[in-house]
């Protein structure tokens, strides 16, 4: 290759071609005007991937700045590669969710994989080694050809990464819904843990310093992948498959593992991962956030394909790489590290008192451009937004039609796709691996994890409940965060932080933005009343196909602490005789509720209303009750209502329930969907206590039953048998996925 | 007891040993890297669980040739002991320190879960603390655990005292399922003749305390400890 070569290559820069690039008119006009000139046909690339959509959230960032991120226990909130937040004695845990949804859609395994990779150099790449992953992933209705290849290929993915590089992937959360049929989600999440005055950030420091490029070799794939993570999808968007990275997770365990020991020296001065859009925004970012220039001279870069001109390495978005500036004569400590893991290491720049970006290769520069103009005039739009008309409650009337059998109602409901079991799913998670797992979620209503070396644990929850965001996307927002936080509560953690992985559809509609804005309106809102803060963030739009968009789906990845992994409780029921106690108000909403949807066809109504304050009280509540040793099996109420979550937590344990509450009741307090209530089991000798606490705080505590059996029971007799809501819970994933593709 | 494990590039459980090794005997294991051509003075050998060069080809076969395991078989000559936990199962058996193979699972899926074991031998230091014919859970999380070998070979294995575990359905359990990966006469583990190396899929040393849900790993550590201390 060479200077003449890669010319041939390059095709005239036009406003047609930056068209191509997924610049508007505007945008190509206003690189003209801080250029001074037309740009090569480099820095064209360059400038169309970092005012991309997903590179410069243009369209988010003035909500998101409405967001609370800032709170005592937050070391480092948004505009890092993850969010730290401190959890004592020194420590920190450091995590971040994010999506992978256009990539998986296109090709599901390694669009999924690549998507575990990227979320766990985002945390490691600060310092943390990773103690688990979650998912979030929603598919269209099973009913669609495409559903069973999605959900194999996106789970084999997860499985092949995770699995290989020993992070336990400790749950997560599944859903079906046509709307998600040309647009999936699969949203990733990592948490990790460093020493707090070990965290490493981005911003580049030291005019000369070296820049080091380690991990794998740079190659043709994901060339503008984050262009097409920022448009909708039209029919020909497999042809699109060229741009979905491929991922190697054996280098990456590699790469964390050497990593880790550079940082246990003191050779680095920042360090970031290659992701979307790759050497481009990793470069940039780092000297833009020192205030500096950088010269890269991309000839000793490491490449796996020949004649590479470098528009494509800069636009290459090959997995498993890293960009180091080290301090000046480390050079050598740190190449052996990278050596001892067979990993390549090259120096291939360092940094300038320009201001300027310049790449250099073949002896010739291709890239001269100012940085912190080019940065900040990544466009950010305050784009038209209508807000959501407000639906009204159903009526009883919407429910005169049922007079279903609770036993086969409930068992329809246990075997319907968003409430069956996906055991399926995650016993091809290694969910074990470093031995600290208390929890994996299904277990508990968060995941509990260890911290590695200590008795202290983390609790992870993954949650969303798209169906009460498309109704009413304020409400949905707030009820997101509220349930995060009940499901850290109900296992007996403090809750700490979020993350949020924003997956809407195309801004540029005002219903769709007016989704987008109600959903940070309602996080906001909920984030502050919690005391529960945004740390770290990531957001997904154009989740369109053919104009069809995906219901809003805020996901919202919440962290607890607890001081001890062993008080954590889990949903099951473990002993006959246990007193069953319903905490917070059950009223009755039934709209939007899974069993309006599952059992009567509807699809209506507003979503539960969330009220915050009853919600920390009671919240604040359990918790207490818990860390007093004084609860068996803990539960929060959610898809389904008060009796699908008694269901649930028998079927967890094989301890069937008693249930003396619900004579004559009807599907609004059986099925209703209020917030902010919990299901508790306690051993009989505390019940009275508990209920003293409750009166004292103000919460309403009541008695539903006792565990008892091996069927869900009451004074009428047998509701229905463990047996026969297991064989339904567990039958369906298993069932669906074993047909044919 | 002083014990060694062996870290290749890819493992990932070599922690979890560490733990359950130091939470039994009270001493750190030494940690061996993969190149290195000497091993310390030691009493057991651990081959730990995890992805050894990312097992890009069959599971274990890189690992096999790696500079380290002419030690570690030099050393199990000399009648050390040596235990392979999941990947390194497949890693002593493609060195040939145990007969047969590893396949795929016969679902062709990753499976992760708490399994049924009966112990089928317990004229080991691995197996000691057991009773023959106890029934222990351990945990698996592995795609190549499908042992096989020919019929004759089966028949010498069972003849000879080398079936260590077998999988086991358990009608008692919310859980029954037996055999995960379809392994001949439902093999979990197999000792070489002399009983002093074993190989196993599942996972004791993520069974051996209160936060696991059940510690059923751990005798076979405390054996261990008590036969070579």
């Amino acid at each position: 290759m060479s200077a003449e070569a890669t010319k041939a290559q390059e095709r005239p820069v036009t406003v047609e071609l930056a068209k191509e690039f997924g610049l508007s008119a505007e945008e190509y006009q206003n690189a003209l005007d801080i250029l001074g000139r037309t740009p090569t046909f480099t820095e064209l690339g360059i400038i169309s991937v970092m005012w991309s959509e997903h590179c410069s959230y243009k369209s988010s960032k003035v909500w998101l700045k409405t967001l609370p991120t800032t709170g005592p226990q937050v070391i480092c909130g948004p505009g890092e590669n993850a969010g730290v937040v401190d959890i004592g004695d020194g420590d920190a845990v450091i995590f971040k969710m994010e999506s992978h949804n256009h990539p998986s859609y296109i090709e599901p395994f390694q669009g999924a994989a690549t998507g575990v990779g990227g979320i766990l150099r985002d945390v490691f790449t600060m310092g943390a080694r990773p103690i688990a992953n979650m998912n979030a992933l929603r598919f269209g209705s099973p009913d669609h050809s495409k559903t069973r290849h999605l959900v194999s290929g996106v789970v084999a993915g997860i499985a092949h990464y995770g699995n290989c590089v020993g992070v336990p992937t400790v749950g997560g959360e599944t859903n079906f819904h046509p709307a998600f049929n040309g647009n999936i989600l699969v949203n990733a999440m990592t948490v990790g843990v460093a020493k707090t005055d070990k965290i490493f950030y981005s911003a580049a420091a030291g005019i000369g310093n070296p820049v080091v490029y380690v991990g794998s070799k740079t190659g043709r794939d994901g060339i503008h992948g984050a262009t097409m993570a920022s448009a909708e999808f039209t029919e020909d968007s497999e042809e699109k498959r060229p741009t979905v990275q491929v991922g190697d997770p054996f280098t990456e365990k590699l790469l964390i593992e050497a990593c880790l020991e550079l940082m246990e020296t003191d050779a680095i001065v920042a360090i970031q991962d290659m992701g979307a859009a790759g050497l481009t925004s990793s470069s940039v970012e780092m000297a833009g956030k020192g205030g500096l220039g950088i010269e890269l001279t991309l000839d000793t870069l490491p490449m796996r394909e020949q004649a590479m001109t470098p528009y494509e390495i800069m636009l290459s978005e090959s997995q498993e790489r890293m960009l180091i500036i080290l301090k000046p004569g480390r050079e050598e400590v740190a190449k052996a590290i990278f050596d001892k893991w067979e990993l390549d290491f090259a120096v291939i720049g360092h940094l300038t008192d320009t201001g300027n970006l310049v790449i250099k290769m073949y002896g010739e520069t291709w890239c001269d451009m100012p940085i912190a103009p080019v940065s900040n005039a990544a466009p950010e739009y305050n784009r038209p937004w209508e807000p959501t008309p407000k639906a009204s409650d159903v009526d009883d009337s919407a429910l005169a039609g049922y007079s279903g059998d609770l036993g086969d109602t409930l068992t329809k409901l246990f075997g319907c796709p968003d409430l069956a079991s996906k055991r399926w799913i995650w016993e091809q998670y290694d969910s074990l691996v470093g031995g600290d797992t208390r929890f994996m979620s299904g277990q508990a209503d968060a995941a509990v994890v260890r911290v590695p070396g200590q008795t202290k644990a983390v609790a992870i929850t993954t949650d969303c409940t798209p169906r009460y965001c498309l109704a009413d996307p304020v409400e949905g927002g707030r009820q997101a965060v509220a349930e995060a936080w009940r499901n850290l509560s109900a296992v007996g953690a403090l809750p700490l932080a979020i993350t949020d992985n924003m997956n809407f559809g195309n801004p540029e509609k005002p219903r769709i933005m007016g989704q987008f804005v109600g959903a940070v309106q309602g996080i906001g809102e909920a984030c502050k009343a919690l005391d529960f803060p945004v740390v770290s963030g990531n957001v997904s739009l154009y989740n369109e196909t053919n104009g069809e968009a995906i219901l809003p789906t805020p996901a919202i990845g919440g962290v607890g602490i607890m001081p001890d992994a062993m008080i954590a409780v889990g949903i099951a029921f473990k002993n006959e005789g246990d007193v069953i106690l319903a905490v917070g108000e059950t009223k009755g909403h039934i709209g939007q509720s899974i069993f309006l949807r599952e059992i009567l066809g509807r699809e209506e109504g507003a979503p539960p209303p969330v009220d915050l304050a009853v919600e920390r009280r009671n919240g604040d509540f359990v918790r207490g009750l818990i860390r007093e040793g004084l609860v068996v099996s803990s539960h929060d109420v959610a898809d389904g209502g008060l009796i699908v979550t008694i269901a649930e937590m028998a079927l967890a344990g094989g301890v069937g329930a008693y249930l003396t509450a619900f004579d004559g009741a009807g599907p609004r307090v059986l099925f209703g969907e209020d917030q902010g209530r919990y299901v508790l089991a306690v051993r009989p000798d505390v019940a009275a206590t508990v209920q003293e606490k409750a009166k004292a705080a103000g919460v309403p505590v009541s008695v539903l039953g006792e565990t008892r059996g091996t069927a869900l029971s009451g004074r009428g007799g047998d509701i229905v048998s463990l047996k026969r809501l297991r064989d339904a819970n567990e039958g369906w994933l298993p069932t669906y996925m074993a047909a044919e593709l | 007891m002083k014990a060694a494990i062996v870290v290749f590039p890819g493992s990932n459980r070599e922690r979890d040993a560490v733990a359950a090794l130091e939470a039994v005997s009270g001493t750190k294991p030494h940690l061996v890297w993969h190149r290195d051509t000497e091993l310390p003075k030691v009493d057991l050998i651990v081959v730990p669980g995890g992805f050894s060069y990312g097992d890009y080809l069959r599971s274990g076969a890189m690992a096999a040739h790696s500079p380290i395991m002419r030690e570690v078989k030099a050393r199990a000559d000399q009648g050390v002991r040596v235990l392979g936990i999941c990947n390194g199962f497949q890693i002593i058996t493609e060195a040939g320190l145990l007969p047969g193979a590893l396949m795929r699972n016969g679902g062709l899926k990753f499976i992760c879960r708490v399994q049924h074991l009966r112990v089928e031998n317990t004229d080991s230091p691995f197996t000691a603390k057991y009773a023959k014919g106890q029934v222990v859970r351990y945990p698996i999380a592995h795609g190549d655990g499908n042992y096989w070998t020919d019929a004759e070979m089966v028949k010498r294995l069972d003849g000879e005292g080398q079936v260590a575990f077998r999988y086991i359905a358990d009608e008692t359990r919310a859980d029954p399922r037996g055999n995960p990966n379809g392994s001949v006469t439902d093999i979990a583990g197999i000792f070489n003749a002399k009983r002093t190396v074993l190989g196993l899929m599942p996972h004791p040393e993520d069974a051996v305390e209160a936060l696991h849900g059940n510690t059923d790993g751990k005798p076979m550590f405390e054996g261990l400890v008590e036969a070579l201390s």
